[in-house]
Parts: structure tokens; C-alpha cells; sequence
């Protein structure tokens, strides 16, 4: 645990009237505070010490105490502790700034001032949980349950077939337990969905690629195909050209939460040339391009 | 259709320590949309979230309420550029190898 500098962090030098500090901070907050950064986690983190630094600061008594023991801080009175509390707001429903970790104040700040904070026998409500799924394009093929662990806690969910990468869902209640009997935060939980390396999503639609033989793509024929759900039969028309895209209907992602209803796969012929001609494949070829 | 929650203004002022004229503001600014009955304003439990941000906004970070508007309309635009580079994103891995 180290010491932390509250006037470094606010940016004062440690005569600053409490004018100054209130200013220092504003400024800070205005940048960093999490609800002009919602998505910040950095600005999140730094918004924590500049909050902890106004908290000690801008309390006379507290910066006293800060300014007395300094560095020696291991060694100041550490009576009356109790757990802090910051949060401002005291309606069920209401949400408070912070989300992730359990304390808002730094290790250092818990030894010096234990939970002398403005604590209140309000309710509050819990902070949100964020978690990330991370799935296989074959794992969204179908609806699926999968049980989550999240701080300790076993969660099972439904995930609906089609949901897409980044897509986010709230699980009402799921977050952190009220304070003082308020309501539990949420659990919101995105989906990462690993890229396929044979097929590419987009929307409800697949997109990859066949190779087919010279020959197949000039006379016409039959190939196998391996979709996510199984071999397929595909007629290839004679004089086929490269690059030429098919559609197959109804084999692309489910769409999400509508059941029976699934976009559909392009394949695009990729035409692989023969290599090492014999002599007479090559007097073949020949006879061909005088002909064409 | 379920009765929403309501929280009498003057009692989310006392909480807060505000004025009520902040509430007033804010109503008339339509960034929080409350009822009033019999003359009492109440806040809808939906929209708490959103006061209480507001509230921070304007006391902690001594920003004006048309400021606060403008932030307001920035965030949500953020909000909408950043799903639309994700639809973007998911859409451009078609591209790539």
C-alpha cells in the first residue's frame, strides 16, 4: 500500500484554500467524472483518486489528520472505522456513478480514515455488473443455456440464437446486493463472438468460399459442401466463372428471437487451376486456345 | 398497464440536499420527464437514474443546466457513433482474412 499525494492529484500545492481545492476538483471532475466517461474505464479509475483526494481535502478535519501523519500514515488513529460509503443517492432505482469494485476509496484511504465518510442509513441501490461471454459462431446456431459465474455467484441464461457480436443484455437484479436494503444493481453481460475462420457474418447472412476444379467450373457438376450445420449438395452451372456468388437460402444465423426464420449463406467459386501439366494435357490446352 | 413508481420531488430534494427550483429547471428543460398532481411534483422511478446524474452535473461540477443540455445531447450521439462503428465493425470482418 503506498502513500498517495491528494494535493499532487488535484494538482495544488498544500497551502490551496478550500476555494482552491473545490475549483481543482470541479475541473478534474469535468474531465474524468464517470458520467461524462460512461464508457472510460481509465477516466473511471483516475475519477476515483481525484474523488478520494476532494473527499480527504475539502474536510478540514481530514486534512488535518492527512496533513499531521503524511507519510507516516501507518501509524494515525484508526478508530471508529466503519465501511464508507460515497454514494449520494438514497431512492431504490436510483443509480449511482461508480460500477466495479466494491470500495471506491484506495487501500491508503481506508487505513487513514477507516469509514469516517458521509455514511447514511439510506438505501441504496447495488452497482451494475458488467461480464463478457465469449461464444463460437456454431455456438448462436441454436438458443442455448450456459451458466455464468460472476463474483461467485453461479447465473444460468438463455442465450437467444442469432444474438450478435457486441450485442448486450440485462439480467434485472443480477448486479451487486442494495446497500441498507435497496434493490441489487444489474448484470449486463456482452457477447463476444469469436470470428469463424470459414465464414464471415454479416447480419443474419454467411458469406465463404468454395474451390472448385477447372473442369467443374467449364463442363458444370456437383460439389459437397460443409456448412455449420452439415454437408450440402451444390449443382455448379457449366462455365462457371471465378468469383461467381451463389445464395442458399435459409443456411445463414437464425434470426434473433424469431424462431424458424434464418438468413442465408453466399458462396463465392473460387476456380483452382490445374499445376503440373503432363505433355499431353499441355498439347490439349494448346489444340484449346487455337480453337477459342 | 403496471402503475410506475413515483417519488414525490420535494422528498427526492430533502435526500439531495437541493432546491426544489433545480427540479423545476430541470422539468421545464424536459431532460426528465415527471407528472405533477396536485400541484407536487413526482419523479418516475425510470427516470431517477437520470436525475441523480443531473444532480451531480450541476452540483459537483458547478455546470449550468444548459450545459448540462448539451452534454446530454453529446453523450447520446456518442452513444449512437459508438453502435454504429460496432455494426460497422462486425459488418467490415466480412472483408477481412
Amino acid at each position: 500500500m503506498e502513500f498517495i499525494d491528494y494535493y499532487k492529484v488535484l494538482g495544488i500545492d498544500k497551502n490551496a484554500s478550500e476555494e482552491d481545492i473545490k475549483k481543482a476538483y470541479r475541473k478534474l471532475a469535468r474531465k474524468l467524472h464517470p458520467d461524462l466517461n460512461p464508457t472510460d474505464k481509465e477516466a473511471h479509475q483516475k475519477f476515483q483518486q481525484v474523488n478520494e483526494a476532494n473527499e480527504v481535502l475539502s474536510d478540514p478535519e481530514k486534512r488535518k489528520k492527512y496533513d499531521k501523519h503524511g507519510k507516516d500514515w501507518q501509524h494515525a488513529d484508526q478508530s471508529g472505522q466503519q465501511r464508507h460509503s460515497r454514494q449520494q443517492s438514497g431512492f431504490p432505482g436510483g443509480q449511482s456513478f461508480q460500477g466495479g469494485d466494491d470500495s471506491d476509496f484506495s487501500d491508503f484511504f481506508e487505513s487513514l480514515f477507516g469509514g469516517s465518510g458521509r455514511s447514511r442509513q439510506t438505501k441504496f441501490r447495488g452497482q451494475d455488473y458488467n461480464a463478457t461471454l465469449s461464444l463460437n459462431l456454431t455456438d448462436i446456431l441454436s438458443t442455448q443455456q450456459q451458466t455464468l459465474t460472476v463474483n461467485g455467484k453461479n447465473i444460468r441464461i438463455t442465450i437467444p440464437a442469432g444474438v450478435e457480436n457486441g450485442q448486450v443484455i440485462k439480467l434485472k437484479g443480477y448486479g451487486a446486493p442494495g446497500i441498507n436494503g435497496g434493490p441489487a444493481g444489474d448484470l449486463y453481460i456482452s457477447f463476444s463472438i469469436a470470428p469463424h475462420p470459414l465464414f464471415k457474418r454479416s447480419g443474419n447472412d454467411l458469406y465463404s468460399n468454395a474451390t472448385i476444379d477447372l473442369y467443374t467450373a467449364l463442363l458444370g457438376g456437383e460439389i459437397t459442401f460443409e456448412t455449420l450445420t452439415g454437408k450440402i449438395k451444390l449443382k455448379v452451372n457449366p462455365e462457371t466463372q471465378p468469383g461467381t456468388k451463389i445464395r442458399v437460402k435459409g443456411k445463414g444465423v437464425p434470426v434473433y428471437k424469431k424462431e424458424g426464420e434464418s438468413g442465408d449463406l453466399y458462396i463465392t467459386y473460387d476456380v483452382q487451376l490445374p499445376a503440373k501439366l503432363t505433355e499431353e494435357q499441355k498439347i490439349l490446352f494448346t489444340e484449346l486456345r487455337k480453337l477459342s | 398497464m403496471a402503475a410506475e413508481e413515483m417519488i414525490p420531488a420535494d422528498e427526492f430534494c430533502i435526500h439531495h440536499h437541493i432546491e426544489i427550483n433545480f427540479i423545476h429547471s430541470v422539468r421545464e428543460s424536459g431532460l426528465v420527464e415527471m407528472t405533477s398532481r396536485d400541484e407536487k411534483i413526482f419523479v418516475p422511478v425510470s427516470q431517477l437514474a437520470q436525475l441523480e446524474r443531473l444532480v451531480r452535473l450541476y452540483y459537483e461540477m458547478d455546470i449550468n443546466l444548459e450545459g448540462i443540455e448539451t452534454i446530454t445531447y453529446l453523450l447520446q450521439r456518442m452513444n449512437d457513433m459508438q453502435q454504429e462503428i460496432l455494426r460497422l465493425s462486425n459488418k467490415l470482418s466480412i472483408y477481412e482474412p
